[in-house]
């Protein structure tokens, strides 16, 4: 019964690119050199383009002449619950979804687009990770897969204002802006609170946060349940709209940025009636805009990690440099920076799912590699989930590396603030 | 059939045939992605789709600047086969004879030594790959039966091409050249041979989707 379910989802996955790039393969292996999961283990199994080999069978099997023939006859193996069990751990635990193979690709395939895909059958098959199913059933009846409530951002936002002795305006309708922020920016992070609200207060922006939409980090879209990620989606549509916001900020958080900006429309079927932007990319305007202004500069040896979501997925790429060159004198690149950039490892419900955990800090040698090679004690960044992972991994290899955010280091070197906010 | 009935029936209605199959089935096998068709995208975007999407057409077609030493191999291969065997394809008298017969149209044709290096070339290439595909553990393991198929469907014209010279029948190895042309060109549509046309939209599809978002990849 699921297993029919998921080889339908499949079915139903392909699409004009699908079969383009199905058709396209010719098992060259390049996208293996691409893919941190391979070249830190070696193991073949690890290829991106094997992660799609039960698809691929469907496509033939549906699609092509000789596939279809075959297997009418008989000749041609259905796709089982056994295989799709055994390809769970490749499809979930060794993709980050982080699009480096999607670049590598001689004929073009776009393998992370197919491995989003393959998720929906396999979640609809019953074929997901037990902690990645967990995050998501949280995040649809708690409403956060970290399990953070209205309650928990209250407290944050309270002594937030005490801090900065900035009032916080929540559900406050007719604003421009509207920020949402991902679980671990709200139960790990949450310095970034009070960094913001210093930030938007200096620059004079007209913004909000929403009650009942606060939480972006979106289980649906790494899961690959369209229907779910829809639902988490519209609660920041409803609020949005609610609340009249012309903007929606994006958090420091790289699939919430995904979900929202690239997939969140489609998701739930009509264009949105705002804007949404990245908050590295509203930053950046504001500081050209001259209405955010910084001061000073730190000499630390500085370096930005990309997050994949966010650069390679996402094209928020010269932002974050913008920033770190009026205010890093020594920021430098790490070795294939940009959207060149290794994964941190944990993307794509990665972190999300403990039976992936070893995997995980094993290829992190990819970034410690990479960072050895620049010798840096900074490393800067602007997704919290990333954070998280950067900061397991720099623990596991007994490095000496602190990580911190974009946004933060930012409000550190904010010049005074304004008494007046701007008009 | 004697010899004489054999290759004047694939040198016309043979051949037909398979140009035939060839064209329809490569020109269906690139419009059925576009029927499959994708859904209009609702996201606003941040760029373009047709002049990424054309961008990464080309700039898939150059030396990859980071690869590795397999990745080296596999580029530099893939590069010595593909160029010699359009070489040997397009700059043969003898070809470019054929085409002019059929179509009036003509060019140049480069020496006969010429060619039968970049035959020679293209044959190595073909020989150093499957080494390749069988020896390194990633491309023995994504590996089926077509790959295997193809490299012989492929490899077969090179090769029989080249014996003409030195063939003590000529005819006979005309014969089983043609032979060999007319297998490759029926299973190119239906194999991932297909790749020679479907590799230009799947590269514009990748250029596009990610220059939507303002990516050039």
């Amino acid at each position: 019964m699921n297993l029919q379910r998921g080889i339908h989802s499949m079915i139903e996955q392909i699409d004009g690119p699908m079969a383009s790039f199905f058709s396209s393969c010719v098992h060259c292996g390049l996208c293996a050199d691409a893919c941190l999961f391979y070249t830190e283990t070696q193991e073949p199994k690890y290829t991106p383009i094997y992660k799609l080999a039960p698809m691929r069978r469907i496509w033939q099997q549906q699609f092509t002449f000789w596939g279809r023939l075959l297997f009418k006859l008989g000749l041609s193996k259905p796709v089982t619950d056994e295989e799709l069990a055994e390809w769970e751990p490749l499809v979930y635990d060794s993709c980050t979804l982080c699009g480096r193979c999607s670049l590598a690709c001689p004929v073009g395939n776009d393998i992370t687009y197919m491995v989003r895909k393959m998720r929906e059958g396999m979640a609809a098959s019953g074929h997901a990770p037990e902690g990645i199913k967990e995050a998501t059933r949280r995040a649809i009846e708690l409403g956060s897969p970290m399990g953070v409530t209205i309650n928990t951002l209250k407290a944050h936002i309270k002594h937030a204002e005490k801090e900065t002795g900035i009032a916080f305006p929540l559900d406050l309708v007719g604003a421009d802006y509207l920020l949402v922020l991902s679980s671990a920016e709200i139960a790990v992070f949450s310095e970034i609170i009070p960094a913001v609200a210093r930030i938007f207060h200096q620059a004079g922006i007209s913004w909000t946060m929403a009650s009942d939409g606060f939480e972006a980090t979106n289980s649906g879209i790494q899961i690959g349940s369209s229907d779910l990620a829809a639902e988490l989606v519209n609660r920041i549509v409803k609020s949005a709209e609610h609340l009249k916001v012309r903007y929606v900020i994006s958090p420091e958080c790289g699939h919430a940025y995904t979900a929202l900006r690239w997939e969140g429309p489609n998701l739930i079927g009509r264009p949105f009636p705002f804007e949404v932007v990245h908050i590295i990319e509203l930053l950046d305007q504001l500081q050209s805009s001259g209405r955010l202004k910084t001061t000073g500069t730190t000499d630390a040896r500085m370096t930005f990690h990309d997050p994949c979501q966010m650069v390679r997925r996402g094209g928020v790429i010269d932002q974050p440099r913008n920033l770190l060159n009026k205010i890093a004198s020594n920021f430098v690149e790490m070795p294939e920076s940009g959207i060149q950039n290794w994964c941190c490892g944990g993307g794509g419900g990665v972190s999300a799912n403990p039976r992936a955990d070893e995997l995980r800090l094993k290829v992190f040698s990819r970034k410690k590699s990479q960072l050895d090679a620049i010798a840096v004690k900074t490393m800067v960044t602007s997704c919290s989930n990333c954070r998280s992972m950067l900061e397991e991994g720099i623990e596991h290899y007994h490095m000496d590396t602190n990580v911190i955010g974009l946004t933060e280091l930012i409000a550190e070197h904010l010049a005074e603030p304004s008494e007046e906010p701007k008009p | 059939m004697n010899q004489h009935a054999l290759l004047f029936f694939l040198r016309g209605q043979g051949l037909k045939f398979a140009v035939i199959v060839f064209t329809f089935g490569l020109i269906y096998r690139l419009l059925h992605p576009v029927l499959l068709g994708r859904k209009k995208n609702l996201a606003a975007p941040r760029g373009g789709e047709w002049g990424p999407g054309m961008r990464t057409i080309w700039h898939r077609s150059l030396f990859p600047v980071r690869l590795t030493p397999r990745g080296h191999f596999i580029i530099i291969a893939g590069y010595i086969f593909h160029l010699g065997f359009l070489i040997t394809l397009l700059f043969l008298s003898q070809h470019i004879e054929l085409v002019k017969n059929t179509f009036g149209i003509y060019w140049p044709a480069l020496p006969p030594g010429a060619i039968s290096i970049a035959a020679v070339l293209s044959i190595a290439a073909l020989a150093a790959l499957f080494v390749h595909r069988i020896t390194d553990p990633v491309k023995r393991l994504i590996s089926d039966f077509q790959d295997y198929l193809v490299w012989v469907l492929t490899l077969l014209p090179l090769l029989t091409g080249l014996a003409l010279d030195m063939a003590a029948d000529y005819q006979r190895m005309l014969i089983v050249h043609i032979i060999s042309v007319e297998l490759l060109l029926i299973a190119i549509p239906f194999t991932k041979l297909a790749h020679m046309l479907t590799t230009f939209s799947s590269r514009w599809y990748n250029g596009a989707i990610a220059g939507y978002k303002g990516v050039k990849a």
